[in-house]
């Protein structure tokens, strides 16, 4: 009887099985349209506005709400709105290019260690051990001394510390996968390891890879702002996020709406992006499938 | 010549535990169109016999000792890995155990009935969905034109085992592995399938090796029978002669075990004991501990395959020394 339902719904594979749970789930869809929101007004957001991030206006100075000044102004007089949106085109961005930068290596890292096994994979993984053992502050001020701070190190700096929790799940992943016997039958068809990693074992483990993805950016975000908060990341006059935070944190008192608005964006982004992942996890999730 | 000659072939398996002697000196010989059948209980080898063929033991921690292994003349066990690769799938097919895991569920059948086609460049995009579409069919799955573009979990368990006869077949192969191809399923699905596979051996002229641990199902398909106990041929015999008249021990009792030759209501049959550690080192005949008919000699003396009729050899001392009739 299920195989006939089953056979009743043409050609459906695992992944829109996965996006029909996902729709259904609503704080995952309520995450999903908030991000798709706040990174088009983070993008084209500043297009729209009359006032530039970095436009100074000393006479007007830490300015509440206004109509002419939606979100106040911080104490340089610049537009906060202006700040918030554009922060958010960096922080989205950092989050994003960093986290693809770890996507990448981790998952050609951990498959080729968990495929290729035995010393390779033993070499493979104790350097992620070692350089997970590197504390990752000290990495960040060591990169920013030597090479000045430069915006790009940033991503480099996040993403090299990020992908190594992503090797370590994707090796995880492709370890029980090569047990699986469609692996030992694509070898038996005579398929070369490459692609057999590509085409056989990549596609199986994108699941987890995708929902640890979208909990790795809001990670990525607030390491961001981390660094920022230090001052060690995004330097003034650009803004993201983390350092409208931290400028808003020193005048907590005089002009709270300076600390308000980008913490609640920011907040809202974290959130979203851990709904969204929580949903995709339960999504992809074959145990919970029907079958 | 012979499609298939395989003399002294040795497998083990360094573990932490020791070195785990899979296989040892297992020789036999397949002529084309010829059905070998492997028989033995759970770790006899006789899947590891057949994987060292097509070198997917994973190395380390498993290694081939010793042995040769002609296929078409080309020695498979010294053959380098890109060698092997040709042969695979395109000259040697195989099957699984298991269909439900033995397909990627990420992709459809069609395109995985394709890959063989296209990997070996026996025929372009096309071509390959053509052959594709009339391999799904001919191995009976109904409604092929539709179900060829659905996903392995949509299918039920015999459905997915066709396709990965029809994927197995695909390249007419020389030479069809079949592991155990009917033990994860149904009973009624499983006479299917063997009937299926059959079908395709007599249409095509291909060699097949069945292993299973079923004795009734290789004497049905097979014409000749070797079977396996702790890494080593014990008996080698034709399929008809194997089953009247074993002349080991361990083959009767194989057959004895089987539920369908008691009488309803009477306790099973079991064989005493349990099979022999193989990363300890034995003297003598391996089943002579669990065997009824063992005598002091039987765990002394060196145990060798030796011809005991025409065609017909067995690794049991006794027996060749005519002292026990087993039947």
């Amino acid at each position: 009887m299920l195989e006939a339902a089953q056979a009743a719904e043409p050609g459906r594979s695992l992944w829109q099985d996965a996006w029909a749970r996902l729709r259904r789930n609503r704080m995952a869809v309520f995450g999903g349209a908030a991000l798709i929101v706040i990174a088009g007004l983070s993008f084209f957001g500043p297009l729209l506005l009359s006032h530039s991030y970095e436009a100074q206006n000393l006479v007007l100075g830490a300015a509440p709400p206004s109509g002419e000044h939606l979100l106040g102004t911080d104490k340089l007089g610049r537009d906060q709105l202006a700040r918030v949106l554009y922060g958010g085109r960096v922080s989205l961005l950092v989050g994003l290019a960093a986290t693809a930068v770890s996507l990448t290596i981790g998952l050609l890292w951990g498959c080729t260690a968990g495929y290729l096994g035995g010393r390779v994979d033993a070499v493979m993984m104790r350097t992620v051990d070692i350089l997970y053992a590197l504390p990752f502050t000290i990495f960040v001020i060591l990169l920013m001394t030597v090479f000045g701070r430069n915006f790009i190190l940033l991503f480099v700096a996040i993403g090299a510390v990020e992908w190594l929790t992503m090797a370590r799940i994707v090796r995880g992943q492709v370890l029980a996968l090569k047990r699986q016997e469609f692996i030992e039958a694509a070898i038996a068809l005579g398929l070369r390891k490459r692609r057999i990693i590509v085409r056989h074992m990549i596609p199986n483990v994108l699941g987890p890879v995708a929902v640890y993805t979208t909990l790795t950016i809001p990670a990525v975000m607030l390491l961001e702002a981390f660094l920022s908060f230090l001052g060690l990341g995004v330097q003034p006059p650009m803004s993201s996020w983390g350092l409208l935070i931290k400028e808003g944190a020193e005048m907590m008192e005089e002009a709270p709406w300076l600390l308000l608005y980008p913490a609640a964006f920011f907040t809202l982004t974290l959130f979203s992006l851990n709904f969204l992942g929580d949903g995709l996890r339960d999504a992809l999730d074959v145990r919970a499938s029907k079958d | 010549m012979a499609l298939l000659e395989v003399s002294g072939l040795r497998t083990a398996f360094h573990t932490r535990d020791g070195v785990v002697r899979a296989v040892q000196d297992v020789s036999f010989r397949l002529e084309r169109g010829d059905t070998l059948g492997i028989v033995g209980e759970s770790g006899s080898g006789k899947s590891v016999a057949c994987l060292s063929l097509l070198g997917l033991i994973p190395q380390p921690p498993g290694r081939i000792e010793a042995g040769k292994a002609l296929f078409d003349g080309e020695d498979l066990l010294r053959s380098p890995e890109h060698a092997l690769r040709r042969i695979r799938g395109r000259r040697i097919g195989m099957i699984f155990q298991d269909p439900m895991t033995s397909l990627n569920p990420y992709l459809t059948v069609e395109e995985q009935l394709v890959e063989p086609l296209l990997i070996h460049g026996i025929a372009g995009r096309e071509a390959a969905a053509a052959t594709a579409l009339a391999a799904l069919k001919e191995v009976g799955v109904p409604d092929a034109e539709a179900r060829i573009r659905d996903y392995p979990h949509q299918f039920s368990g015999g459905m997915r085992q066709r396709v990965m006869i029809a994927m197995a077949l695909i390249a007419k192969p020389d030479l069809l592995i079949a592991d155990e191809p009917t033990t994860a399923l149904d009973v009624t699905v499983q006479a299917q399938i063997l009937e299926l596979i059959e079908h395709e051996q007599s249409e095509r002229r291909v060699a097949v090796i069945l292993i299973s641990h079923d004795l009734a199902v290789v004497a049905e398909v097979c014409d000749h029978v070797i079977v396996m106990y702790a890494g080593r041929v014990v008996e080698s015999a034709p399929a008809a002669t194997l089953f009247r008249a074993p002349r080991h021990p361990y083959t009767r009792a194989l057959q004895l075990s089987r539920p369908a030759l008691q009488a309803a209501g009477s306790e099973l049959y079991t064989i005493p004991g349990m099979p022999p550690d193989l990363a300890r080192p034995m003297s003598g005949c391996a089943f002579a501990p669990r065997c009824e008919f063992a005598t002091g000699d039987c765990t002394r003396s060196e145990v060798r395959l030796e011809g005991v009729a025409p065609e017909h050899a067995s690794a049991c001392l006794r027996a060749q020394r005519g002292e026990i009739r087993v039947t």
